[in-house]
């Protein structure tokens, strides 16, 4: 067991309660603080993958941004007990979990599989494997190769902001 | 060098782990925080393989990721703030008809 392995077991198992708290805390302040937690440890996982600047901005956007603006939207419309009749009923939600557990299944089994297929097309790459990229690097391809795409995020972005001030200010309207 | 085999198990897991949410929660406001959660398991699997094939698009597409879950947070979150404000509800099973 390298250092490596028990990192990535502390972050991966740290994740994965994270996400079961997710959707098994009955009160949603501690779901989002859950998911907090979950996407932390992501981070951890995106330094152990070597990928530094994804770590930090899913820290700061994630964690940071998103996060608070749903633990905003919670308080702000003060859901306590309106939470506790939550969930499904139990056959229903029986069914989910089954379905739940066949699609974990699907994926591991397609996870381990295409690693076996591929894994020797991938050996000629093998040697460049260990590299990590710098944010100039990323920028520049950002930039050169991928103009158009972040230019259209870009649009995205701008379009979801007015969506924003449209449904707040339509909202204001018929009140007044 | 850890195998990319656990980091895309471990993002199939977390994206179960979502649907099942989305699946099992009425609560408008949880089913995007799975919602977000599968985009993040869906980033994990990006930056794995971006490292198994020492390529740098794999992380710019994370970026790519998450610009777009962040505008569909803001509007989401916009959406249920004004349907709270019409229904008193966020409960998906009792905001059923598309008239507002």
């Amino acid at each position: 067991m390298s250092v490596e392995h028990i990192l990535f077991f502390i972050f991966g198992g740290v994740s994965l309660i994270g996400a079961v708290s997710v959707i098994t805390f009955r009160h949603p302040i501690y779901s989002a603080l859950a998911l907090i937690v979950t996407f932390f440890s992501q981070a951890g996982l995106f330094v152990l993958l070597g990928a530094h600047f994804v770590a930090a901005v899913q820290v700061i956007v994630y964690a940071g941004a998103i996060m608070v603006l749903f633990l905003f939207v919670i308080m702000l419309l003060n859901l306590g007990t309106l939470s506790l009749k939550g969930a499904l009923s139990g056959k229903l939600k029986g069914f989910a979990i089954i379905l739940g557990i066949l699609l974990a299944i699907e994926g591991v089994y397609i996870a381990v599989t295409t690693l076996d297929n591929t894994d020797t097309a991938l050996a000629s790459s093998q040697v460049a494997a260990d590299t990590t990229y710098s944010i100039s690097e990323l920028g520049e391809l950002l930039f050169t190769d991928y103009l158009l795409p972040f230019e259209v995020t870009s649009i995205i972005l701008l379009a979801a902001l007015i969506g924003v001030i449209v449904l707040v200010k339509r909202g204001n309207q018929t009140e007044n | 060098m850890l195998s990319i085999e656990y980091y895309l198990i471990l993002s199939a897991l977390l994206f179960t782990i979502g649907v099942i949410g989305v699946l099992i929660r009425r609560n408008a406001i949880i089913i995007f925080m799975c919602i977000e959660l599968m985009l993040n398991a869906a980033n994990l699997a990006f930056v794995a393989i971006s490292k198994n094939l020492g390529q740098a698009e794999g992380q710019l597409f994370v970026f790519f990721v998450m610009a777009v879950a962040a505008a569909e947070v803001a509007i989401g979150l916009a959406i249920i703030v004004s349907v709270f404000k019409h229904r008193e509800t966020i409960n998906v099973d009792e905001i059923n008809s598309l008239k507002g």
